[in-house]
């Protein structure tokens, strides 16, 4: 029965989720179809984790349904838990194990046997990259790689669904790109996979398909071209490098403007919709800032990133940190304030 | 058609398949996470040497100024208190442990595993048990070289043993319980210390009760730990038992009631 299943490998609908006083999820809708990747995106305390909580039997619903390879994840968790596999946001590994003992334990708790669990380790070290490294005590090992060990404990099971929840998240840029690479072998060998990010790049890289989520609910969906299509047109983007003048910058070019203009503080990169009047615009504002006498760098004219798309349909940017995040890392887990608190991204 | 529905899902386990699950899932816990306790240094320092510590320090540091009325002076005295003691830390260990499964993802990835649910707990509390029996025993053993006797013989003092192993199970389940509900290590060892401290050291453990003020006296008569010393001093040097058993058993089986399904709620709602 399970094998001749032909439903979407996961199914949610209208699933609600409160803490108190704080509607975690609003009730939102999924299908991810068998193979493929599900990108939920979206900033911190959006609800992500929420759900990938409630698909993976960790924390009951509040109301709506949700079916993960056809099983309800409510009244048939323990089904749902023989078809999926998770890695959190954090490396959920034993440190003081080797790599190789991290991956036989996790085999024996799926009753796979003492030679199996061993056959699955070795097999599991190779594929990830870790057989140099595979008895030593995982608190030598990189961040880049402890990860990629709990994503191969994720993987012991041969799971038909994978969870990765931000995956990426407090990983340099180099790691990043490992993990990407790893992620699209899995998908390549079939393994349907939903995967949380606060990453826009991310989600364009790995995702077929793009949920965005803000607080508690689906604000849209479809493929990262038709997402940037919502924008529709260029984005004008440029720096400048005396920030006390950004705000005159901005002025300057403001007319030329067909939406919102983003200054991003931290890195003072200025980005203007400009439509498609892109070359024209560009001559324009060469032309404005020049009259102002701001000096700019990098000046020049982009096709919408989904950075961009995000802006315009929230009115805010993904990945904008809130004032009270700074703090140190935490996982989202005091009831109340579900994902408010982890903070915790890798300061670019 | 009905016959079919009230079939179990395929792949389903059956009862016994179930049941011998249970059991080799919380073996491998145990197993796991006395390996782990075997690679900290530190760990170590806490279970071994630290309970020797005391036995040293209250024998020769406090000791000349404590008077007891026992076979065998203060050390006879303080043995069975220092065993209780170090029974009841042993719980410690337990809640910071779960703690830092629960903040590492640890707990989140086993129960969505098709494990058995009990074996997390019921693993901890076997490594746990394992672990305190064999600190009890050279706490035993340094006590012996120090002057300690058993003077009661045998059974009484396997069955003092046996207590003391009760109290830190009890003492486990409570830390168990807190350790997942506060989920904070810093937090949990905090607490740990509010709690264990003042009912290890407010107790018969190291000095007779007569010797404290009369408020503190209604305390430390009235309390778990003090039932569970008088017991176990009175299986080790003789004297009476049955009054203080009785009364420690009530307590250790009170808690159990209360302490494990409040420890399998906290598993289970551990988030």
């Amino acid at each position: 029965m399970e094998q001749s299943f032909a439903g979407p490998a996961i199914l949610v609908e209208g699933l609600t989720k409160s803490f108190g006083d704080v509607h975690a999820l609003r009730g939102i809708d999924l299908s991810v179809p068998r193979g493929t990747v599900l990108g939920v995106l979206g900033p911190n305390g959006a609800g992500k984790t929420t759900a990938v909580r409630i698909l993976t039997t960790l924390l009951r619903p509040d109301g709506g349904r949700a079916l993960v390879e056809g099983h309800d994840v409510v009244r048939e968790a323990s089904a749902v838990r023989r078809s999926i596999g998770l890695a959190g946001q954090s490396a959920a590994i034993q440190i003081e194990l080797t790599g190789r003992e991290n991956l036989e334990i996790i085999g024996r708790l799926y009753h796979l046997g003492r030679a199996a669990s061993k056959a699955r380790a070795t097999e599991l070290l190779e594929q990830f990259d870790l057989t140099e490294a595979a008895d030593r005590a995982a608190k030598t090992f990189s961040g880049g790689m402890q990860r990629r060990l709990d994503l191969a404990a994720s993987l012991v099971g041969q799971p038909q669904v994978l969870f990765l929840d931000e995956p990426t998240t407090g990983l340099d840029p180099r790691s990043r790109l490992g993990m990407w690479e790893v992620i699209r072998s899995l998908v390549a060998g079939g393994t349907t996979l939903l995967l949380t990010t606060q990453y826009l790049d991310e989600a364009d890289e790995l995702a077929d398909e793009i949920v965005v989520i803000d607080h508690g609910e689906v604000i849209a969906a479809g493929t990262s071209t038709e997402l940037k299509g919502r924008v529709g047109g260029d984005v004008l983007e440029f720096t400048v490098p005396d920030r006390p003048r950004v705000g005159d910058a901005v002025a300057a070019v403001t007319k030329l403007a067909e939406g919102e203009p983003h200054i991003d503080e931290g890195t003072g990169v200025v980005s203007v919709p400009v439509g498609v009047n892109g070359s024209d615009a560009l001559i324009q504002s060469v032309r404005s800032l020049d009259e102002a006498g701001i000096e700019t760098s990098g000046l020049g004219l982009r096709r919408p990133s989904l950075d961009d798309v995000f802006l315009a349909l929230t009115g805010h940017a993904a990945e904008e940190e809130d004032a009270d995040t700074g703090g140190k890392r935490r996982r989202g887990r005091r009831k109340g304030q579900p994902e408010a608190e982890k903070a915790g991204r890798a300061s670019s | 058609m009905t016959a079919i529905a009230i079939q179990p899902a395929p792949g389903a386990p059956g009862l016994v398949t179930r049941a011998r699950w249970a059991v080799s899932d919380t073996l491998t816990i145990s197993k796991r996470n006395l390996l782990v306790w075997a690679r900290v240094p530190a760990y170590i320092v806490f279970t071994v040497i630290q309970p020797v510590m005391f036995v040293l320090m209250f024998r020769y540091v406090f000791g000349g100024a404590i008077k007891v009325n026992v076979p065998g002076g203060y050390v006879n005295f303080l043995m069975p208190g220092i065993l209780g003691q170090t029974a009841a830390f042993a719980c410690f260990g337990t809640a910071i442990s779960l703690a830092q499964e629960l903040k590492k993802g640890v707990i989140d990835r086993f129960r969505s595993m098709p494990m058995a649910r009990s074996a997390v707990l019921a693993g901890r509390l076997v490594a746990d048990t394992g672990r305190m029996t064999v600190t009890i025993l050279i706490v035993i053993g340094v006590g012996y070289a120090v002057g300690f006797r058993f003077i009661n013989g045998v059974g009484p003092a396997i069955g003092m043993v046996v207590l003391a192993i009760f109290l830190g199970i009890a003492c486990c389940l409570i830390a168990a319980f807190t350790g997942l509900a506060i989920g904070d290590e810093e937090s949990v060892q905090a607490f740990g210390l509010i709690w264990l401290f003042p009912v290890t050291f407010l107790s018969s453990a190291f000095v007779p009760i007569s010797t404290m003020p009369g408020w503190l006296q209604a305390f430390a008569n009235n309390q778990p730990i003090t039932f569970v010393i008088d017991a176990m001093r009175g299986m080790a040097l003789g004297g009476s038992i049955a009054t203080p058993l009785w009364k420690a058993i009530a307590w250790l089986v009170g808690i159990f009631v209360v302490f494990a399904p409040l420890a399998v709620r906290a598993y289970k709602r551990a988030a």
